[in-house]
């Protein structure tokens, strides 16, 4: 066999016409010669050559390769036949364009955080250092998306391990920077000075940073910028190197541009500037030993897997933990801490920690979704497979072999699902987009050939799955009973009609799962956005104020947060305004030992605290029930007060009135032991996450903080709409200084952020909720009236003999009503095992719930029904006479 | 409709000798079809009756597998006709084959007529 000859059999086949045809004439011409008459002369060359067309043929054959001929043949075929029936065509292909889009756009996303690997060197040599047992170890101070290591312990590693041929710390925080006359926030990743070397990252221009940038002290270190920030803040100008850029105050030198494929250790935010490690010494957070802030990662020696370095981790641990006990703690849990390496090669993701949960059941959601479409699709087959009944039963009879006649049926659906998946993964890209900006994650999401191989396995098996059972069925009759039935006075056989009634009760289990699980979802959101929090939290604006690149005097300095306070709460349409340390409902968080409470000298427990100012209860609507809020004699040098909440009064002080009792926090470094006075009491309000129960909290005054910051968390309510506060603000703001750095957020913002899980989930389930309902709709509407219309010539007769239009509806009715119950109770059935999954991200919801499952089965019980009473109707409105002469 | 499973030994013995005869025709020069169908008819004083027709395949074959190539040209009474060539592999084929015909044709003889070793 010769492929190009495969791709020109029709040339070659033309040829050898022409050549036989040259026989021909020249066999004439010598017969001529020889003294034949011509017709004689030309029969007598004929019958030597033999059937030219048999010859033909023969080499045709041998020019091709039989099954790609007939599948070819196949498509062409079905091609026509989808031609001629646009409408079926449309609807299939968008069903699963929709149905294999949605899959694909999910994959896509689990894809990019989970499966890909970093865009380094032999990502699969990386592997990360990390603590294998907590046990009851809680780390005391972190901070960052992955605090895995102090500093301390970071020197002790880097100094002692033997498994890791290079090894680094790293550490990504938000920075600001000045460029030109604008300040930005933008991402910053520190890190240890080895992190390009073992990564093997080369600069795209100058140098990266090495092991001589990152030393104690620092000096005036250099900058890396990302190939982003590079293109979008200096045009891809190769002069950029050496520029200075102003980074939270201090002059740095532009040393290098990173390639434009590397990102950073995150596969979910990308960084735009790297500084070195030692640049956060002047924040003595490389000294302290109770702060939890970077990760390690390292390039492992040859040889050495992952379970051997682990091994040595764990034999060099005790020495570590040991030389890096905090002091002024409780160290006895602290040094049972043992270190262990994990592999790193598909990076780091905040997306994946927090919906590795939720993207991988939206993608079990979404195959329900492709797997009705399956099924519906599976009997919109059917049904044109009964109309061309006649006709295959015919090729049967003419000696076309079954497997002929199944091939030729299933390239048909191929071709539905090529184009399906071809449309799906056009609009898995924007669905993926729409999912990203949705998330607002910066995302990788350049289709790889993970997510193509996807697509084509989804259309392949769906393409199985929809056409495979429809062809099988069909091609089981025998051709004689198959040209039987289409003739009058016969009923289609039970056992076909078994196939598409099952086929629409598993389209109407799934879908009560999908419409289980959307509801589920929807009010386990309705449940988290209407949960009491203790707080209004309505019409509240954040402002983050920062003064220090506003160079202002150092006495000014002091009292700007005081200077603020009194500014903001002048501007007219604020109602309350005060500062926090902490906003309530974000991630942050502080934690402090509570030692003696209330009588009990002894005892232990912790509470969170907030150091908050005058009128904070008051902005964020959470009135005091007892006591007094904080005011102008609580200063530094006054006795320390705190305002606390119920669960604190509960839990921590005696019975009784809470006003007036005593308590001591637990000294800490840098926080010496202190004693409170309880001044005041508020009801339980939620700390820093609204799906978390109440926990005590401590308002302390920020008036009685020795050091004055010169930055500020301002919460403000007001009257007016927040737009125009916000400019109202601003402009108050402007007219302190004009040096100092203003961000708003909204309260209720900031809540909805937190809660893009749970709208993710909400979202994208009630949409195939949704989907799913319509799907298992019109299947059952579509086997309702194939059935009406196969049982036309019977209704007939029952009406004939004086059946009520009524009696006929209720049977359709009853028909449809019996498939409807088994459909719905295999599906409560799977709806229950399913359950589970789903538990871990319900809110205040059990996957259970009864209230729920009611409403999913009463509202698919009703769609469906309603779609059953169309074909019914028909049926009863047959006049008995057209129904009985029909066919 | 001829059945699957008839016996091959012959179906492949004839083919291969066609092939041979095909490549022996040539080895005189090129030649077109015609020429070659009245050659091998010629030589085998008319014993080797061969359907003209299936020298077509035959050729087209033997081309899929280099050993002659073709081009059109004009026969000697003015017509257009397609001309088939030996290629160097096909001298080369044609010398095993009928190395291979020749050893076969003495062991045969050999069987059939020990007296005469």
């Amino acid at each position: 066999m010769n492929w190009l000859r495969f791709f020109r059999r029709n040339f070659w086949d033309e040829e050898r016409a022409r050549e036989l045809q040259a026989y021909l004439e020249m066999e004439t011409d010598d017969n001529i010669a020889r003294g034949m008459g011509p017709d004689e002369a030309r029969y007598a060359a004929r019958r030597k050559l033999g059937n030219p067309l048999q010859i033909r043929e023969e080499i045709y054959r041998m020019n091709s390769i039989g099954f790609v001929e007939t599948l070819w043949k196949d498509l062409r075929y079905g091609a026509r036949l989808l031609q001629r029936n646009p409408g079926f065509a449309l609807v299939a292909i968008a069903s699963l364009a929709l149905g294999i889009g949605a899959n694909t756009a999910i994959f896509q996303l689990i894809d990019a955080v989970r499966l890909r690997a970093l865009p380094v060197e032999n990502p699969q040599e990386l592997a990360a250092v990390r603590i294998a047992n907590y046990g009851r170890y809680e780390q005391p101070v972190n901070q960052g998306s992955h605090p895995e290591m102090t500093y301390p312990l970071w020197e002790q590693i880097r100094d002692h391990q033997q498994a890791f041929s290079g090894i680094f710390a790293w550490y990504e925080q938000p920075i600001h920077v000045r460029i030109g006359a604008e300040i930005q926030h933008v991402n910053g990743l520190v890190v240890s000075g080895d992190f390009f070397k073992v990564l093997g990252v080369a600069p795209l221009l100058g140098r990266v940073l090495t092991s001589e940038d990152d030393r104690p002290g620092c000096g005036s270190p250099g900058v890396m910028i990302s190939h982003a920030l590079w293109q979008r803040q200096f045009g891809g100008d190769t002069s950029v190197l050496g520029r200075k850029l102003i980074i939270e105050g201090q002059p740095f030198d532009v040393i290098g541009v990173t390639p434009a494929g590397f990102f950073g250790m995150e596969m979910d935010r990308h960084f735009d500037v790297a500084v070195p490690l030692c640049l956060l010494g002047g924040a003595g957070w490389l000294e302290r030993r109770d702060f939890w802030w970077l990760a390690v990662a390292g390039r492992l020696k040859p040889g050495w897997p992952l379970d051997r370095a682990s091994a040595h981790l764990q034999s060099i641990s005790p020495g570590i933990f040991q030389a890096t006990a905090p002091t002024g703690r409780d160290v006895r849990e602290y040094l049972k801490l043992s270190l262990g390496a994990f592999p790193v090669g598909t990076g780091y993701s905040s997306l994946r920690k927090q919906y590795g949960e939720p993207l991988w059941l939206l993608l079990a959601i979404a195959g329900l979704v492709l797997l009705i479409a399956c099924a519906n699709l599976a009997n919109l087959i059917l049904a044109r497979a009964s109309a061309r009944e006649r006709e295959l039963a015919v090729r049967l009879a003419l000696g076309a072999s079954r497997g002929r006649v199944i091939r030729q049926l299933l390239a048909e659906s191929l071709l539905i699902a090529s184009a399906g998946a071809i449309a799906g993964v056009l609009l898995a890209r924007n669905l993926s987009r729409f999912l990203v900006s949705f998330l607002n994650v910066e995302v990788d999401l350049s289709m790889d050939w993970r997510v193509l191989g996807f697509a084509a396995a989804a259309a392949l098996l769906t393409s199985m799955l929809f056409g495979l059972a429809p062809a099988l069925r069909v091609t089981r009759s025998s051709p004689g009973a198959a040209m039987k039935a289409a003739g009058r006075g016969m009923t289609s056989t039970r056992e076909r009609f078994g196939l598409r009634r099952a086929l629409v009760v598993t389209q109407i289990a799934l879908s009560l799962v999908l419409l289980m699980s959307a509801l589920l979802f929807v009010r386990s959101l309705q449940n988290l956005l209407t949960v009491d929090t203790g707080y209004r939290h309505e019409g509240v604006l954040i402002a983050y104020l920062d003064a220090s690149n506003a160079n202002l005097p150092p006495a000014r300095a002091k009292s700007i947060n005081r200077e603020w306070l009194d500014r903001i709460r002048a501007t007219p349409g604020v109602y309350g305004a005060a500062t926090a340390s902490i906003v309530p409902l974000r991630s942050e968080s502080w934690t402090l030992g509570i030692k003696a409470a209330g009588t009990r000298k002894q005892g232990q427990g912790s509470s969170r605290f907030s150091w908050v100012s005058d009128e904070y209860f008051r902005t964020m609507g959470a009135p005091l029930v007892a006591g007094r809020d904080f005011n102008q004699r609580d200063t530094p040098t006054s006795p320390k007060v705190a305002i606390v909440n119920e669960a604190f009064a509960r839990e921590l002080l005696d019975r009784g009135n809470p006003i007036g009792q005593t308590f001591r926090t637990a000294a800490e470094p840098g926080y010496p032991e202190t004693l409170y006075e309880v001044v005041g009491l508020v009801r339980n309000t939620k700390y820093n996450d609204i799906r978390a129960d109440f926990e005590p909290i401590v308002f302390a005054a920020a008036s009685q903080l020795t050091d004055e910051a010169t930055y500020a968390q301002v919460l403000i309510r007001s009257t007016i709409p927040l737009t125009q506060l916000t400019s109202s603000v601003r402009n108050t703001i402007r007219d302190v200084s004009p040096g100092i750095d203003v961000s708003f957020t909204a309260l209720k913002t900031q809540i909805l952020e937190k809660l893009l899980p749970e709208r993710l989930m909400a979202t994208l389930s009630g949409f195939f909720g949704f989907l799913a309902a319509v799907l298992a709709t019109i299947g059952l509407y579509g086997v309702v009236s194939y059935m009406v219309t196969r049982r036309t010539n019977e209704i007939g007769i029952r009406l004939a003999l004086g059946a009520s239009r009524r009696d006929v509806v209720r049977m359709i009715l009853r028909e449809a009503g019996i498939l409807l119950g088994i459909g719905l109770l295999a599906g409560t059935a799977l709806a229950l095992a399913c359950g589970r999954a789903a538990s871990s991200v319900l809110f205040n919801l059990h996957p259970y719930d009864p209230a729920t499952l009611a409403i999913a089965i009463g509202s698919l019980a009703a769609i469906a029904l309603a779609a059953s009473l169309g074909p019914a109707l028909r049926a009863a409105n047959l006049d008995p006479m057209v129904a009985l002469r029909e066919e | 409709m001829p059945k699957r499973g008839a016996p091959p030994l012959e179906g492949d013995l004839i083919q291969g000798t066609l092939d041979m005869l095909i490549l022996q025709a040539l080895a005189l020069g090129p030649a077109h079809g015609h020429t070659i169908a009245h050659v091998i008819e010629h030589r085998s004083e008319d014993v080797l009756q061969v359907e003209h027709g299936s020298l077509y395949p035959a050729l087209h074959r033997l081309e899929d597998r280099r050993w002659i190539s073709s081009f059109w040209g004009t026969s000697e009474n003015n017509r257009k006709a397609r001309y088939y060539r030996l290629t160097p592999t096909g001298r080369k084929q044609l010398t095993e084959q009928t190395g291979r015909w020749d050893r076969l044709v003495s062991a045969i003889n050999r069987v059939l007529r020990p007296a005469t070793g």
